[in-house]
């Protein structure tokens, strides 16, 4: 996926974008891209370019999310909608193993996703960054995880560089994007008569050559250089990372932690929406009514949990983070500090979900910002 | 069969049941498969994750011998799984994975005096570290074991205790904060024990285990009489459900009790370690 240094660009006409579609469906993948849907924008499977968001955007404002007409003749002006990558790699709820009686003793079985080939299209530099902090959770540690590696090797990712930012957006001071570096098979930019493509892969070469192109005219690539630098200037949001972990750390008894634990609902939104929380529950659950052929009998799943879940932390009667305040300590300090600890890199790359989605509007660069001042 | 995969456990027959009271039972396991128990070398303070077939997991430390063929788990009954399993005896067959985690410091603790401090019933995960240097005893210097309990009936283990005082060799206290009438030992919290005891901080390591609050105390008192804290060493107790590292649920700070820990240089964690709702 990673690896080759993307190709020089190459220019897609607006009407050609069908092609792209059918190029990666005639190659076996399942495509996904942004759709509008219930006022907001998700990613779900497409077969045509007109089931894009066209000439839609968003306005993002902590706890707010509204999609409206740009009046452009856009695809990708969407910067993001809850949804990430997440998903698709680490599933929601997923089985990890069957297990059947056999005699007084049983048989245990790992299950492995049988996960269909995926291209995703309408990936944002946030996303990829997103999903490079994921790898190292789930791939890179002493148990590499099958079950995410089974849907990762099968993904195909097209990037959309953005060139414009939500209010919430701050990727700028994560250094995540807003172009897409790495870690992508094809990479677009979006521009009135078309896009200007580029591959990042060897299997991304491969779907260019099925494609109409023509060489990138100059002042397209001027063009582009402008905008992404006009996105990166005008980003509203920022946060500020110098010495972020040993901040936190210095600071795990300001008075801020009470003033937001005051405020959050504890509802776990942001980790929902989260491209890089991993935290799950295992269980066994077993199954109801006669045996399946294989004899099954129960079988353990994960799901998707929160460290604001008021369970997350509790072992029989003792419960270690009782207070909201405790857990979303926990969830900023792990996200922003403790994670660089764990897994070399921050656990945020800048997408802004956790404002959009929270329901109150809680805004952590706004957090660390009272946390960096001193406490009363 | 499960090689390579830490999330498959191994059927294990129990071959022994031992009760402490009606809600703490030690369960000594015998790994079905005649291959499996190397699989399942471990260090004492290590735990596996014991499984009852299609209800649940619990991470429970092995307070066994690392030379013994069987697996000891010692269990409380305290939860959904654990109640399955107290209804379990010899014949029954249960899952094990791991082992996980850190073990006790048994082999940089040779040759020195070793103080093991613990509270409450949370002494099962040092049990098996007792056992081993009294099985060992020419390796380690002076022995010294405070165990304190709120009541005289959360006393597990009194076989033992009373097993190594025998021995003449170690000192064993033994204190309740709220002694009956048959209670022979101390009474008070474990560190009002501590002027009693002597040890040359040089030459010291201590093993703690129990309820965090005891451990500060205890901290703080040994600190002052000169320990240092990369001589002390904790066996933490948080959520686990994952076993390797990947659920989040134990974390505290940095650490993923599961795999950084359960047992601890105080070094490591002392930053975080008291700071509450951490």
């Amino acid at each position: 996926m990673t690896g080759a240094k993307p190709a020089p660009a190459q220019f897609l006409a607006r009407a050609d974008l069908q092609h792209l579609l059918d190029a990666l469906r005639a190659r076996g993948y399942r495509v996904v891209g942004p759709v509008p849907r219930d006022g907001a924008v998700v990613f779900d499977e497409i077969r045509a370019v007109e089931e894009l968001p066209h000439g839609l955007r968003e306005a993002q404002q902590p706890g707010q999310y509204r999609i409206e007409a740009s009046g452009r003749d856009t695809f990708f002006d969407v910067v993001n909608g809850p949804g990430s990558l997440k998903p698709y790699v680490f599933a929601p709820r997923e089985e990890l193993l069957q297990v059947e009686p056999d005699g007084r003793s049983f048989r245990a079985h790992e299950t492995l996703p049988d996960a269909p080939k995926l291209a995703v299209i309408g990936v944002r530099a946030c996303d990829l960054a997103g999903l490079a902090v994921q790898d190292r959770v789930f791939l890179e540690g002493r148990y590499p995880d099958p079950h995410y590696a089974a849907r990762r090797r099968r993904l195909f990712l097209v990037a959309v560089n953005c060139t414009r930012s939500a209010s919430t957006c701050f990727c700028v001071s994560m250094a995540t994007g807003p172009e897409a570096t790495q870690g992508f098979d094809l990479a677009l930019t979006e521009q009135e008569q078309g896009f200007l493509v580029r591959a990042g892969s060897v299997a991304g070469e491969e779907v260019l050559r099925a494609l109409p192109l023509a060489p990138a005219p100059a002042e397209a690539l001027t063009r582009e250089r402008t905008s992404l630098e006009t996105c990166a200037a005008t980003m509203q949001r920022s946060l500020e990372t110098a010495d972020l972990p040993g901040m936190l750390y210095r600071n795990l008894e300001h008075p801020r932690w009470m003033d937001v634990g005051a405020r959050c609902l504890s509802c776990g939104n942001c980790t929902m929406v989260c491209p890089t929380c991993f935290c799950h529950d295992e269980r066994d659950e077993p199954l109801l009514g006669e045996p399946d052929e294989a004899g099954v009998r129960s079988v353990r799943v994960r799901e998707w949990d929160s460290c604001f879940n008021r369970d997350h932390a509790q072992v029989y009667g003792l419960n270690f983070r009782p207070k909201i305040q405790d857990r979303y300590r926990q969830w900023l300090v792990h996200k922003l500090g403790s994670w660089i600890d764990q897994f070399g890199t921050s656990g945020c790359v800048g997408c802004g979900r956790c404002i959009t989605w929270c329901p109150v509007g809680i805004d952590l660069t706004e957090e660390v910002r009272a946390l960096r001042e001193p406490g009363g | 069969m499960s090689l390579g995969s830490p999330l498959l456990p191994e059927p294990a027959e129990i071959v022994e049941k031992r009760s402490y009271g009606p809600s703490i039972h030690a369960y000594r396991l015998r790994l079905l498969a005649s291959d499996a128990r190397p699989r399942f070398d471990f260090v004492p303070g290590q735990f596996n994750m014991v499984y009852v077939p299609g209800v649940g997991e619990v991470a429970i430390s092995i307070s066994s011998d690392p030379d013994d063929e069987t697996l000891e788990h010692t269990i409380r009954i305290v939860g959904r799984t654990t109640r399955v399993i107290d209804g379990l005896g010899p014949g029954d067959v249960l899952g094990l994975r791991g082992p996980y985690g850190t073990g006790w410091p048994l082999q940089e603790a040779r040759w020195k005096d070793v103080v093991v401090v613990t509270g409450g019933v949370g002494c099962a995960p040092v049990t098996g570290a007792i056992d081993y240097m009294f099985r060992r005893r020419a390796n380690y210097g002076r022995l010294t074991i405070v165990h304190g309990v709120k009541k005289p009936s959360d006393l597990i283990h009194r076989e033992r205790f009373e097993y190594w005082r025998r021995q003449g060799d170690a000192r064993v206290l033994l204190t309740t904060d709220e002694p009956d009438r048959a209670w022979r030992d101390r009474s008070g919290v474990v560190t009002e024990l501590f002027d009693e005891i002597e040890f040359d901080p040089s030459r010291t390591v201590l093993l703690m285990c129990g309820p965090e609050i005891m451990m500060h105390y205890a901290i703080q008192n040994l600190r002052h009489r000169g320990l240092a804290s990369d001589r002390i060493f904790l066996s933490l107790e948080r959520n686990m459900k994952c076993a390797v590292g990947l659920c989040g649920h134990c974390q505290l700070g940095p650490e993923f009790v599961c795999k950084d820990g359960p047992i601890f240089r105080l070094t490591r964690v002392e930053r975080l370690l008291f700071t509450r709702g951490l």
